[in-house]
């Protein structure tokens, strides 16, 4: 198998498919293939390595999710069970049944639509394919809703790795996150699809207008139009509430997050900020409540009044504060640049949340947001270092260096 | 004989192509971005910016000479404005709707970059004629790029060309509708004309290498 794989590799060679064989030769691994000449030092923790511990990671969300897409849809049709067991309610073939029937295709039609553009990139440009798509390949249909259009995914993928990414210069040169690119698309482009309390359940949008019809409000939509919460806090911690298709388990993001922490993938500074962000923005918020500063009656009241930590168990904010905004591509490179970077991703998207009830879920238009703003950060870090090694020079009393030759000549005068 | 010198002809071909005002000298951008949501508005607006910068051009040309250089930006300006302020009564009358759509828009013909800047880089050191054609080229140039960004926000954005349905009924559903497709309302707002532009610009430069600008 290795022998002809490599046979068709030196084929192929200095041909136009060059890189879309090479791709598939290298898929996930670097071929243990050694050049004959000069010392290479490999390290094992390369770009490949980084998108398989990330996809990894994803795993627990994609399969939670496949349970809660039919456990929402049953829940809907029937009713929420009165004592809610793991097993008899949740973890039912059923359940899965309409997962994978509904989760799948959207998982096949981004990595279809986006390995595909970007085979074809690397053919026109002749560069490497790499495994940069497979990660956002995989959080796009984690954070759409399940009933989201093949055919409108299918468009917004296209637009996200193209506009967002290959214009650029494909992965690594981008500026903006492409599956945060392809949601932003989405949400602008056909908003009715995109919010409201029928997109969040299987199966809600054709039941509309029938006898039959169901609904699904997510946690954020409902404090968006003042009503009072019917979930529990064990069930928003779990993620047993509608909403995109992988978010909603604050449980497993965690856990996805401790592992990509602990492999060292993604960065805890950035995790750590935006956490204190959005606690901070939700502190401020409650305090204004406290102090009676808003009336009642304000349309922003409930929203403002939601205690400040429960916001992370809620909507996307968690999801992309471990899965995206911790992206080392468009994210601040430098550790004092992660601290602000990551807090003001929390602190912008509670706010976003808060003030606009257009965008019930605020926290991609902050990543997008902080995104752009990365490397002003980045610039500023630098320049603030320095500025400070300036100071510290000038300052700084200089002793001459000890030497043989000082003790020598000392020597030879005593 | 034809009917313009190589040179003359090159006045008006050089701008729709290879010289264009908006994806090469990005310049009037700004009136691309707010009114090609739909394609009559754009195509109203290409032809105001022809009739301004046509005349206008021709109208700098004559005065170059009297002009004194200190204050010529004023006087360019009065012959924009008094230009723009005869194409507003025309809509007004004639196309009242349309005037409404278009609103302040037409009045931001004199602010569009174009016009000045072939007043001052053309008609202040070229002939009438000569300037005539320039004016009409860039005019042109500009034009084709509004009603192609036009033609595309409209159709993807509305599903309609100069207000006809030709998708179909997104209410009734039917043609395309019925088998579940949706208007892009991306396509609606100003900063798809942008992304619009830009795909413009790289379809261009990439038949065109010589274009590429040194990074």
């Amino acid at each position: 198998m290795k022998e002809k794989l490599h046979q068709l590799k030196l084929k192929y060679q200095g041909k136009k498919m060059a890189p879309a064989f090479n791709a598939l030769h290298t898929f996930l691994y670097t071929p243990n293939e050694t050049t004959h000449s000069g010392a290479h030092v490999r390290g094992a923790d390369d770009l490949k390595r980084t998108m398989n511990t990330v996809i990894l990671a994803l795993v627990p969300c994609l399969l939670f999710g496949m349970f809660n897409a039919g456990y929402q849809h049953y829940s809907a049709i029937n009713g929420f069970p009165e004592s809610f067991s793991l097993f008899n309610d949740f973890l039912t073939w059923d359940n899965f049944l309409i997962g994978i029937t509904t989760v799948l295709p959207l998982v096949i039609v981004s990595y279809g639509i986006g390995l595909g553009i970007e085979f074809l990139f690397a053919v026109i440009k002749g560069h490497e394919v790499e495994e940069g798509y497979l990660v956002t390949g995989m959080l796009v249909p984690l954070i759409v809703p399940v009933d989201t259009p093949l055919w409108m995914l299918a468009i917004a993928v296209a637009f996200g790795v193209v506009i967002g990414k290959e214009v650029f210069g494909g992965t690594g040169m981008n500026i903006l996150n492409p599956a945060l690119t392809i949601r932003a698309f989405l949400f602008f482009a056909y908003p009715t699809w995109m919010s409201g309390d029928k997109v969040w359940v299987h199966g809600a949008v054709e039941r509309a207008g029938t006898a039959d019809a169901i609904s699904g409000e997510t946690v954020l939509g409902s404090l968006a139009q003042g009503s009072d919460l019917t979930y529990s806090l064990s069930d928003m911690f779990y993620g047993f509430i509608p909403g995109s298709v992988g978010e909603t388990s604050t449980l497993l993001i965690i856990l996805g997050g401790l592992f990509l922490i602990f492999s060292k993938i993604a960065s805890w500074r950035i995790m750590v900020s935006a956490v204190v962000g959005a606690l901070a923005m939700g502190l401020i918020f409650n305090g204004i409540i406290d102090a009676g500063w808003l009336p009642e009656y304000s349309k922003f009241y409930t929203l403002m009044s939601f205690p400040y930590w429960q916001h992370l168990l809620v909507g996307g904010l968690a999801f992309g504060i471990v899965f995206m905004a911790t992206d080392p591509v468009t994210g601040s490179q430098t550790n004092k640049g992660k601290w602000y970077y990551g807090f003001f991703i929390g602190f912008l998207s509670v706010m976003i949340r808060v003030f606009n009830p257009g965008y019930p879920e605020g926290v991609f238009l902050a990543i997008l947001l902080m995104n752009v703003f990365a490397p002003t950060i980045d610039h500023y870090v630098v320049r603030g270092n320095i500025k400070k090694r300036l100071k510290r020079f000038k300052t700084a009393t200089i002793y001459p260096k000890p030497s043989d030759e000082v003790d020598s000549l000392k020597t030879e005068t005593a | 004989m034809a009917l313009l010198s190589k040179k003359d002809a090159n006045l008006i071909k050089d701008p729709l192509a290879d010289n264009n005002p908006i994806t090469i000298q990005v310049l009037g951008i700004c009136s691309a971005l707010a009114i090609t949501a739909e394609l009559k508005a754009s195509v109203v607006m290409a032809i105001s910016v022809l009739f301004v910068l046509g005349v206008g051009n021709v109208v700098i040309s004559l005065l170059r000479n009297i002009i004194p250089s200190k204050i010529r930006i004023i006087v360019q300006l009065v012959v924009v404005a008094a230009l723009v302020i005869i194409v507003d009564q025309v809509l007004k009358a004639f196309a009242y709707e349309l005037s409404k759509t278009l609103s302040v828009f037409v009045g931001l013909i004199i602010t569009n970059c174009i016009i000045m800047g072939r007043f001052e880089a053309f008609a202040l050191g070229n002939g009438p004629w000569k300037s005539f054609l320039d004016g009409i080229g860039n005019a042109l140039g500009y034009g084709v790029i509004l009603v192609i960004v036009g033609f595309f926000r409209e159709l993807l954005g509305s599903g309609t060309l100069f207000g006809i349905k030709v998708l179909g009924d997104p209410v009734a559903k039917t043609g395309l509708y019925s088998i579940g497709y949706e208007n892009n309302g991306f396509m609606i707002i100003p900063p798809a004309a942008l992304i619009v532009v830009g795909i413009i610009i790289w379809v261009q430069r990439s038949k065109n290498r010589a274009l590429i600008e040194e990074a």
